[in-house]
C-alpha cells in the first residue's frame, strides 16, 4: 500500500473559519476540497502538508448562480456542474471541458476550485518517491535540476486543467479571501510562469468563487487531446471565444492549455482574426500563429514536435466551429 | 526516510461509525488511512481491490450515498455519516445482482481483479437507468480499466443485466443500491 504521510485533519464549516485556520498554521496548511489531485500528490510525497483543511462541510463554497452572468462556489463537484443543463446550454464550451476531465468516479469527487489550483504536471515529477529519487530527484520537488531542461532557471511541468483556458477565454474573474481580505482576479492573473510558482494565490488564500460575465452574442468551444478518451490529462488544449458583428469579428480570445507551466495567450492568432470573416484562409493563418505560441516540452504523454504541430490542427478546428 | 512511502504507522488510532452496506460498524484505524485501506485492512472487507492506489484504475470503486467514488482517494476519517456501499453487499445472501449473474453467465471476468469496481460502478448505473444506451455504458464505465477482457463481454452483461432488470427476469437481488 502506497500510505499517506501523517497529518492533521480539520474541517471547518465557514469559508472563514478555514482562512483563519490557513492564517494560523502558515503554508505547511493546505486545504483539500474533493483530494484527487492533492492526495495522489500526497502519496508521491510531492506535497506533505502538516495540516489538512478540508471544504466537504463549508455549504457556502457550493451553489450556481445563473443569471446573465454565472457565478460558480469553488468546492461545486465536477459532476454537478456536469449534470447541470441549464449550465450546460449557457456555457457549452466550460461543460465540455468539465466533462471530459478525468472520469465518471473522479468528477463524483472533484471541484472546480480543485481544477483551478490544479497541480502542475511532469513526466519526471508525477512519480513515486522511489521512482525520483532512483533517478534523482528534479528541481520541483526535493531536488535541484530539471531533467526536462537540465540547463533551465524555470521548471517547465505543465498546467493541465482543462477549465482554466476556457475560463480565461471566457473572461472569468476568481474571488480570493484571506484574514488580511478580499480580491478578485481576472483569471489569466492566476497564474505564474514556473512550473514550481505556477499559482499566484497565496498559501493563504481562499478561492471562493468564480464569476464568468454573460457572454451576449458570443460562441465558445473548447478541444482537447489527450491519448485515451477518459482518464487521460490534456497533452495540448485550446479555448477559443469569438463575438461576430455582422459576418466580421468583433472581439476573440484563443487561449492554449498543456503545453507549458501557464496557459497562453495568443494575440497574434487573435490579431489574424479581428475585424475579418472567418474565411479558411484567415483560419489556416490564425492557427499557424497559435501553434507558433505553443512550446511543449517532452515531458508529458506524446512528442513534443507533434504536440506542437496538433495545437494548428486544433486551433483551426476550433475557429471552423465557430465560423458556422 | 521521512519521504518514504511507507512512514511509520501514527501512534493513536481515530474511531469512526461507518455505516458499511447498510450496518454501521464502529471502527478503529490510522487516521491517515484512506477508506480502501479501512475497508480492507481494520474490517476486512477484501472485495474492494486495490490497484493504482492513485485514482487511475477504478478497481477501488464503492458507492458513498449512491455515487461511484474512489475509496483509494477518500479518507476513512471522513467517511462517517455517509452510506457506503461494497461489492460484499452487492448481492443478497443467496440471490446475486442481476449483474453478477450475467457477469457469471457471459464471461465478464476473467481474473476477476477488475470486477467489484466495475461492478459497483455499474450498479449505480442501473440504479439510475434500465435502459442505457451502448455509449452511456461506456461512458459510465470509462472510470474502470480492465486488463483481460477487451471490455466487450463486460458491456454485453450490463445490457443482458439491463434487460433483465427491464422484465422483471432478474432478480434483483433485492440489492437497493
Ligand atoms: C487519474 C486522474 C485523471 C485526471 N484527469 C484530469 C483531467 O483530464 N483534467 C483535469 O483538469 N484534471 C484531471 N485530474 C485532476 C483532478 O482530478 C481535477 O483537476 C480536480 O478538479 C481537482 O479537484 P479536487 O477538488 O479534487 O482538488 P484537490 O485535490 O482537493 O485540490 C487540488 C489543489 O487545489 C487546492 N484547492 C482546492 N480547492 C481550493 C480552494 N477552494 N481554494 C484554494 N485552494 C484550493 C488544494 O489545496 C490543492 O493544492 C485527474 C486526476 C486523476 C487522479
Ligand atoms: S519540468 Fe523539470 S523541474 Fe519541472 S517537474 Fe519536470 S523535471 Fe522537474
Ligand atoms: S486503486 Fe483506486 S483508482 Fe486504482
Ligand atoms: S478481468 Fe482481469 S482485469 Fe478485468
Amino acid at each position: 500500500m502506497m500510505r499517506l504521510p501523517t497529518f492533521r485533519y480539520t474541517a471547518p464549516k465557514t469559508a472563514a473559519e478555514v482562512a483563519e485556520i490557513l492564517a494560523g498554521e502558515g503554508p505547511q496548511a493546505s486545504i483539500v476540497a474533493g483530494g484527487t489531485d492533492l492526495y495522489p500528490n500526497m502519496k508521491r510525497r510531492h506535497q506533505t502538508p502538516k495540516t489538512l483543511v478540508s471544504l466537504r462541510h463549508v455549504e457556502e463554497l457550493r451553489g450556481v448562480q445563473l443569471n446573465g452572468a454565472v457565478s460558480i462556489g469553488s468546492n461545486e463537484t465536477l459532476s454537478d456542474l456536469e449534470d447541470n443543463a441549464a449550465l450546460k446550454a449557457k456555457l457549452p464550451a466550460l461543460w465540455t471541458a468539465v466533462q471530459s476531465i478525468s472520469t465518471p468516479q473522479l468528477r463524483n469527487m472533484g471541484t472546480i476550485g480543485g481544477n483551478v489550483c490544479l497541480d502542475t504536471r511532469c513526466n519526471y515529477y508525477n512519480q513515486t518517491w522511489e521512482w525520483r529519487r532512483a533517478i534523482d530527484f528534479c528541481m520541483k520537488c526535493d531536488g535541484e535540476t530539471c531533467w526536462v531542461a537540465p540547463s533551465s532557471d524555470i521548471c517547465w511541468a505543465v498546467n493541465s486543467s482543462d477549465t482554466v483556458p476556457v475560463m480565461i477565454a471566457l473572461g472569468a474573474t476568481f474571488t480570493l479571501i484571506s484574514t488580511r481580505g478580499e480580491r478578485t482576479i481576472p483569471a489569466l492573473e492566476m497564474f505564474g510562469e514556473d512550473g514550481i510558482d505556477y499559482l499566484t494565490k497565496q498559501p493563504d488564500e481562499v478561492l471562493t468563487r468564480i464569476d464568468i460575465p454573460d457572454q451576449g452574442s458570443a460562441k465558445s468551444v473548447y478541444r482537447k487531446v489527450r491519448r485515451r478518451g477518459s482518464f487521460d490529462f490534456p497533452v495540448a488544449a485550446v479555448a477559443a471565444r469569438v463575438e461576430m458583428d455582422g459576418d466580421e469579428v468583433k472581439a476573440a480570445s484563443i487561449i492554449l492549455n498543456a503545453v507549458g507551466p501557464k496557459p497562453v495567450v495568443c494575440e497574434t492568432a487573435v490579431d489574424a482574426i479581428l475585424g475579418k470573416k472567418l474565411t479558411d484562409e484567415v483560419i489556416e493563418e490564425a492557427a499557424k500563429l497559435a501553434g507558433k505560441g505553443a512550446k511543449p516540452l517532452d515531458n508529458t504523454d506524446h512528442i513534443s514536435m507533434w504536440r506542437k504541430k496538433v495545437v494548428v490542427v486544433e486551433t483551426k478546428r476550433a475557429l471552423e466551429a465557430l465560423a458556422q | 526516510m521521512s519521504h518514504a512511502t511507507e512512514g511509520a504507522p501514527a501512534l493513536s488510532k481515530v474511531h469512526r461509525v461507518l455505516s458499511v452496506n447498510g450496518e454501521n460498524h464502529e471502527v478503529a484505524f490510522d487516521p491517515r488511512k484512506t477508506l480502501l485501506e479501512v475497508l480492507r485492512e481494520d474490517m476486512l472487507l477484501t472485495g474492494t481491490k486495490h490497484g493504482c492506489e492513485l485514482g487511475e484504475c477504478g478497481a477501488c470503486t464503492v458507492l458513498i450515498d449512491g455515487e461511484p467514488k474512489l475509496s483509494c482517494l477518500v479518507l476513512g476519517l471522513e467517511s462517517d455519516g455517509v452510506d457506503i456501499r461494497t461489492i460484499e453487499g452487492l448481492a443478497q445472501p443467496d440471490v446475486p445482482h442481476a449483474l453478477q449473474t450475467a457477469y457469471g453467465e457471459l464471461g465478464a471476468s476473467q481474473c476477476g481483479y477488475c470486477s467489484p469496481g466495475f461492478l459497483m460502478n455499474a450498479s449505480a448505473l442501473l440504479a439510475r437507468d434500465t435502459n442505457p444506451s451502448r455509449e452511456a455504458i461506456v461512458e459510465e464505465l470509462g472510470g474502470n480499466i480492465c486488463r483481460c477482457t477487451g471490455y466487450l463481454k463486460i458491456l454485453e452483461a450490463v445490457e443482458l443485466a439491463a434487460q433483465r432488470l427491464r422484465d422483471g427476469t432478474a432478480a434483483n437481488g433485492g440489492s437497493d443500491v
